[in-house]
């Protein structure tokens, strides 16, 4: 009996129980923050894509084989000289910073712990910070002017690797600091000395992330217009070999200047450089990705 | 005692960094020094960049050599990187935040990271394009459509009411900057977003709330410093950013915008166009007053960049 009483008073609220209610505001609100969750995905995309496409578009009737094989001239022409300049000042740059970045991003993860090591980084950080049109400046006051170099190749490697130094410093201190401390004990548990195991144990372990900080390091430098503006100067020839006193062309150049003319000559032109550039810098990052992620699947290199 | 060889060349490649800021500095203030001491302050809030006749004979005011009626005041710049640069802070903020709740946990992370190259290579293309970008296609889709359209639409609104303008001009210029400086916003974000502890996370669903409302409670007040400092950092980039503004601002002198269709400039965009007919100057002062841009630029950038760090470094983001 005494169980009837209880389901009698308990099983008519069990059987229908209460349901919880979302109120009105908050289903709108979440319906209003995922419309603007996906938009503001789908913006970025689409953002991406009409730059892609508008400069694919606008190229497309100047993609021959006259860019390749001649020289611009005031207003059209072909891209020869300023291809040619583009991968000399870049690998020039790379050729300048590689070696000093590395060795400063060593530093960094071996020694870095103390208030210089914190010092440093907190300075690069900054200088990663400072705008590449004063970078330019600086370049063309000291180099151009004071040392009388006028715009040349010279100017315009340095001022790029002072530009890039922060970056490799700070990915190469990444991937070294990524490997764990007991492979550098067992290498010092062995006799090594300390530029041994920096050389032999520690960068070929880091080699492909600190690659895949150099692919970055390149895209970035082939990209960059305002520091060499003033620095580099302009040709419309090709380079002969004079590291100063002889200007040098470059595809950003081309994309802003050919671009202010009054000739859909220049317009084209402008836009086949636009697409090389966004064609090479794409691609060097790209490729830097499926290096890094074919290395860790190969090997298990240290991310 | 051993030489520490190894060490010592460590030491010496890596203060190259801290030396190269340091001698940015030195050599601007330098450079600069004549036109610094006849400018004073109040180039700063002046507005008025005249080169002076160039075809006349110096005149020496002062004890400096200038050109007859040349005048340097760069308050209109001023005005015009502030601007652009907040007004893209205010159109890259939420869309960053969006994005990167979108990619570290609104959808699988399976499709997260191809999805996510999208972003990542936005940050990629080079500023140059950006510019021809905004030049051949926004420009002219913003002055002969979206702009005619708002200034009727919110003619209500002070600033957005007014002359619809050509196209180049201040929203242009911070559509473009933001375009530039969301990728920036956003990786971080998605980062420290992927860093949070997941128990405060289960916390905030075991009561009840759904995942877009954890994050908007839990996960984003805690990443109050982060965002604080990503976005100051962002507004580095946008202040100082040359080549796009320089292609679809318009390069207004001497103009204060009175709405945000106006033509304006920035410091970055000025030194790069102007170096040339600064040149023109046989007193050699205009170009020492635009080296003097230059090193108010710089100063506040890193003053922007020491700031933004400090709050990142509170928060504990690499």
């Amino acid at each position: 009996m005494a169980i009837n009483v209880l389901e009698e008073q308990v099983l008519p609220k069990m059987s229908t129980p209460k349901k919880f209610k979302v109120s009105l505001w908050r289903r709108l609100m979440t319906v209003f923050a995922t419309v603007m969750v996906i938009g503001s995905f789908v913006f970025l995309a689409a953002m991406f894509l009409s730059i892609i496409v508008d400069v694919l578009i606008h190229a497309w009737p100047a993609l021959n084989i006259k860019l390749l094989t001649d020289i611009t001239n005031g207003i059209g022409g072909g891209l020869k000289n300023a291809i040619e300049g583009s991968i000399i000042i870049s690998l020039g740059s790379l050729l300048l910073a590689a070696p000093i970045g590395i060795s400063a991003g060593i530093y960094l993860s071996e020694h870095g712990h103390g208030n210089a090591g914190k010092l440093l980084r907190f300075l690069s950080d900054v200088l990663v910070g400072v705008p590449s049109i004063v970078l330019g400046y600086v370049g063309y006051i000291t180099m151009v002017i004071y040392l009388g170099w006028q715009f040349s190749v010279a100017a315009g490697i340095i001022t790029l690797t002072v530009m890039l130094l922060p970056y490799i410093a700070r990915s190469t201190e990444l991937a070294l600091s990524n490997i764990p401390l007991s492979v550098r004990e067992a290498g010092y548990g062995l006799g090594a000395g300390e530029g041994r195991i920096v050389f032999k144990i520690l960068l070929p372990g880091a080699a492909p992330a600190i690659m895949t900080g150099l692919f970055y390091a390149v895209a970035l430098s082939m990209g960059e217009t305002a520091p060499l503006l003033y620095t580099a100067g302009w040709s419309n020839y090709m380079w002969t070999g004079n590291l100063t006193k002889e200007p040098i062309g470059y595809l950003t150049y081309v994309i802003w200047t050919f671009i202010n003319e009054p000739f859909a000559e220049s317009h084209m032109l402008a836009f086949a450089a636009a697409f090389l550039i966004t064609a090479g810098v794409l691609m060097l990052i790209l490729l830097g990705r499926w290096y890094m992620v074919r290395a860790q699947r190969r090997m298990g290199a240290y991310r | 005692m051993k030489i520490p060889v190894f060490r010592t060349a460590l030491v010496t490649t890596a203060s190259f960094l801290p030396i190269s800021l340091l001698l940015l500095i030195i050599f601007l203030v330098v450079y600069s020094w004549p036109a610094i001491q006849y400018n004073q302050f109040h180039f700063l809030w002046t507005n008025d960049w005249n080169l002076g006749n160039l075809y006349g004979n110096p005149v020496t005011v002062n004890g400096h050599q200038i050109m007859p009626g040349a005048k340097y005041g760069i308050w209109f710049l001023v005005v015009g990187t502030v601007a652009s640069s907040v007004l893209a802070m205010l159109i890259a903020m939420p869309i960053a935040i969006g994005a990167a709740y979108f990619l570290s946990e609104g959808i699988r992370k399976t499709w997260a990271g191809p999805l996510s190259l999208f972003v990542d290579l936005l940050a990629a293309i080079p500023s140059v394009v950006y510019g021809l970008w905004g030049y051949a296609l926004l420009v002219p889709l913003f002055g002969h459509t979206i702009f005619p359209f708002m200034a009727t639409t919110f003619s209500f609104i002070p600033f957005l009411n007014g002359e619809a303008g050509s196209g180049y001009g201040l929203l242009t210029s911070a559509f473009v900057l933001a375009v530039m400086i969301i990728p920036l916003i956003s990786a971080t974000l998605r980062e420290s977003i992927l860093m949070t502890e997941p128990a405060l996370k289960e916390a905030g669903l075991s009561l009840g709330l759904n995942r877009l409302e954890v994050f908007w409670h839990i996960v984003l007040p805690k990443l109050r410093t982060v965002l604080i400092g990503v976005g100051i950092l962002a507004l580095g980039r946008a202040l100082g950013e040359t080549m796009a503004v320089l292609m679809v601002s318009g390069n207004a002198l001497n103009y204060l915008p009175n709405n945000i269709y106006a033509p304006i400039s920035t410091m970055a965009a000025f030194i790069a166009s102007q170096l040339d007919s600064a040149l023109q100057d046989p007193t050699n002062m205009a170009v020492e007053a635009l080296s003097e841009i230059a090193l108010v630029l710089l100063l506040i950038t890193v003053v922007v960049n020491i700031a933004a760090r400090m709050m990142l470094w509170m928060a504990k983001v690499r």
